[in-house]
């Protein structure tokens, strides 16, 4: 350890030698720690006070889907909930870049690879199904930049 | 939760490695959870080797050069912007003189200089644009159709460069509103992205011609050159057909009867 | 060390804060850019590329011709350039990064740029140039940083910086190289299919950033105690003058292989230049400035009684680096593009805002370059020199 926090450290030393005093600028480097330390921790001074946001409830209750006889979507709910985007991934490198265009469900039923023409046709409500969640986990894909989101009202 | 430490960094480490390669930590995690499932190509899909066209210019006037046009323009969302700086275009019309310089000659009657061709990406054999590209977001199918993935291109123009015949747009900014009517079956594109024609890869997939072809009344011809049996082939076997700028390589699939 | 770039003069913070607005200036249009997209550049679907990759392209030559100065020191033992090698070495860290800067801001999808490592492509120019770029910047922070610090401390450099000093001697050409093989490989471009891109490109190279290093070390010369020594200013003079002799060679090979051989398509882009085509004029003026300052430069530095008298020498090294600039910066690459594979013409100009933002990175760069000599001349401030002006000697 340096000589200068060794006598710091210790009582029965006889040369204690003060903190503040050794700081050069001191007052400066105080300074630019609170300022540091106030831009870092301004993301929680914003939300300070208010409620968290209530928990995102996406709707899978579109007229296509009530529609159907058995309302499921083409793999298990758990599995679309949380591979959904891995799945949209390959989709469409299968399909761009490999030129395969049909997809076969564990259960073994077919349907076209397509986002706007197969996601979206049951999915109709792209602001109550997929923005609810996208907006509460605050990621933003970039899907609808080029793919045409489903009309909707409102 | 049922993962030790230990193997935890295993598959961390793992996807740390195998992620550069494309493989994403999910499908480790996960295994067979596609594998189960499979993808396959459509059972209407029309399958070649080496996709080529033949535009017929004696059977092409100009209204049905326009209905191609239309077609192609109308179908994948291709925006109509007037400024000619930013313009985008797949299939268009350029007169012989332009689309064959160095063809023409000044004893060349102004029909013949002036007649209008349509010209579209060459879907060449050994494309330069490819070659070029840093990101493998153009790259050549199996089936020879040179590809865009509009997903992964950076927008560095590098192909645009590259590519001899000037099929190349740019999105120099968003071209939503420059399309007057979306068809919803088909994206639009980002601003940031280079496009062109893709030999109608997606209709292809459904077993339709591409759309340029079922305009034309039967001038432009669209088959598998590896096909001897192809009606391209067998036009290109008995009667005089020309490329662009054959001389320089890219050895284009699409051949024009002038 | 850094913190010598804290203390300094009136003169030196108005600097900083002159080159902090403009880069301020360069960043808010950038946002413009981002926002809107390239339309609210010059460029367009025949001129795809303009001013960015222009300074690009200039840039990776004055970082490469560091080698002019590193190389005659380290390998030749040539002591005169002693107190500027490190002077070099930081002009070539400030450039790379207006490189990579100058590709950040040319491209459509700046946040996908990563997609170029996610999927690396070796068969792309392009690849190999990021490659090398980075490998270049890296190697010359290493050199040029650890050699001024044993400088500072008083004691020769350890043995261990050898091999990357030397490596980055052989790295310097190769970037270059690389990023004439960007132009030089590509079907349908005559004016830039040539194979003489690649060693035109190094002689421009070397006769621009020796001319860039006269200008610098003759403001340090007036400005700060630190003096790069007039022979090793002359000496750099030299090698301006030859490879600028050399580039314009070079292009006049151009020049008769397309107008003797009388082949269309290699003349056009030269016509386009040099008296424009079908009335298409913009660059005309262009490139006859480049051609006027090219015959100011060459008589001064070829006279020794001229090139021996600094404000001669000053406006000489300017007026090369300018010609060199307006050549390979603008008229190049637009040039290239014109006439287009239609052989019809659409032009280019920059436009304000592509005109800001250039100069914002120009500015980043000359603020890194500002703050690296600050270091480096505080450093040399210190040392006295011996009475021959070759081995520094601590006071």
């Amino acid at each position: 350890m340096h000589e200068e926090w060794k006598t710091l450290f210790d009582p029965s030393s006889p040369k204690q030698v003060p903190l503040v005093r050794k700081f050069f600028d001191g007052w400066k480097v105080t300074i630019g720690l609170i300022v540091f330390l106030g831009i870092s921790i301004l993301p929680f001074l914003f939300d300070l006070g208010k409620a968290a946001p209530p928990p995102p409830e996406p709707k899978i209750d579109t007229p296509e889907i009530q529609k159907m006889v058995e309302k499921k979507c083409i793999e298990p709910k758990s599995f679309m909930k949380t591979e959904h985007m891995v799945m949209l991934d390959d989709w469409r490198d299968w399909y761009v870049r490999e030129g395969r265009s049909i997809y076969t469900a564990t259960d073994g039923k077919q349907y076209n690879i397509s986002l706007s023409n197969t996601c979206m046709k049951c999915h109709s409500n792209k602001k109550k199904f997929c923005d609810e969640c996208h907006n509460y986990a605050a990621v933003t894909p970039y899907c609808w930049d080029c793919h045409i989101e489903p009309k909707e009202e409102g | 939760m049922g993962i030790s430490r230990r193997e935890f960094l295993k598959i961390a480490g793992a996807s740390a490695i195998v992620g550069l390669g494309g493989i994403s930590a999910i499908e480790i995690l996960h295994p067979g959870q596609f594998e189960a499932s499979q993808v396959s190509r459509g059972p209407k899909a029309l399958v070649g080797k080496r996709w080529a066209m033949v535009i017929d210019m004696k059977k092409l006037d100009k209204q049905t050069m326009q209905k191609c046009i239309d077609a192609c323009h109308r179908i994948h969302n291709v925006p109509d912007i007037e400024k000619p700086k930013e313009e985008i275009k797949w299939i268009w019309k350029e007169t012989f003189e332009h689309a064959f310089p160095g063809q023409e000659h000044e004893y060349m009657g102004e029909d013949i200089k002036h007649l209008p061709l349509l010209v579209l990406c060459n879907q060449c054999d050994n494309p330069a644009c490819v070659r070029v590209c840093p990101t493998k977001a153009t790259y050549k199918r199996e089936d020879g159709i040179v590809m865009m993935d509009m997903h992964r291109c950076i927008g560095c123009r590098f192909c645009m460069a590259a590519c001899p015949f000037g099929a190349r747009s740019f999105n120099w900014r968003d071209p939503r509103p420059f399309i007057k009517e979306e068809n919803k079956e088909y994206p639009t594109r980002m601003k940031g992205v280079v496009e062109k024609c893709t030999f109608c890869y997606e209709r292809l997939a459904v077993g339709l011609q591409p759309a340029c072809v079922e305009e034309s009344k039967g001038a432009i011809i669209f088959g598998d050159l590896e096909d001897p049996d192809s009606e391209v082939s067998k036009i290109l076997h008995s009667k005089y057909t020309i490329r662009r700028k054959s001389e320089l390589g890219t050895r284009p699939s699409v051949y024009y009867i002038v | 060390m850094l913190e010598t770039a804290l203390k300094g003069s009136r003169t030196y913070w108005s600097w900083v804060i002159f080159l902090l607005a403009v880069i301020g200036v360069g960043f808010i249009s950038y946002i413009y850019q981002f926002r809107v997209g390239l339309g609210i550049t010059g460029m367009s679907r025949d001129v795809s590329w303009g001013l960015y990759i222009g300074q690009f392209t200039f840039l990776v030559g004055v970082a490469a011709s560091a080698v002019t100065i590193v190389l005659p020191y380290y390998l030749h033992n040539y002591k005169k350039y002693g107190r500027i090698a490190v002077l070099g070495e930081f002009v070539a860290v400030a450039s790379v990064t207006m490189c990579m800067l100058f590709i950040f801001v040319d491209l459509g999808q700046p946040l996908r740029v990563l997609n170029v490592l996610l999927h690396p492509t070796p068969r792309s120019v392009m690849f190999f140039d990021m490659v090398v770029l980075s490998g270049y910047l890296l190697l010359n922070i290493l050199c040029g940083w650890y050699v001024l610090g044993a400088e500072r401390k008083g004691v020769p450099p350890a043995a261990w910086i050898k091999p990357f000093i030397i490596l980055a001697i052989c790295w310097a050409p190769s970037i270059h190289i690389v990023t004439a093989f960007l132009y030089q490989g590509l079907p349908g471009r005559h004016y830039w299919l040539t194979a003489i891109m690649a060693a035109k490109f190094l002689s421009s190279a070397f006769a621009a950033g020796p001319s860039l290093l006269i200008v610098i070390s003759l403001i340090l010369r007036r400005f700060t105690r630190f003096d790069p020594g007039w022979e090793a200013i002359q000496t750099m003079a030299k090698t301006s003058l030859y490879f600028l002799i050399v580039t314009l060679a070079f292009y006049g090979f151009e020049l008769f292989t397309a107008f003797y051989s009388n082949i269309p398509g290699h003349m056009h882009s030269f016509k386009y230049l040099f008296t424009g085509i079908h009335g298409y004029t913009k660059l005309v003026p262009v490139m006859w400035i480049c051609t006027a300052l090219a015959a100011v430069a060459l008589p001064i530095l070829i006279i020794p009684q001229a090139r021996r008298n600094e404000t001669a020498l000053g406006f000489a090294a300017v007026a090369t680096f300018l010609c060199l600039w307006l050549e390979k910066g603008i008229s190049l690459v637009v040039g290239g593009f014109i006439p287009n594979p239609f052989e019809r013409v659409f032009e280019y100009w920059p436009t304000i805002p592509e005109t800001l933002i250039t100069l914002g990175v120009w500015g980043i760069g000359f603020f890194i370059l500002t703050i690296l000599y600050k270091v480096a001349v505080s450093v040399k401030e210190e040392a006295i020199f011996d009475k021959y002006g070759e081995r520094q000697v601590r006071v």
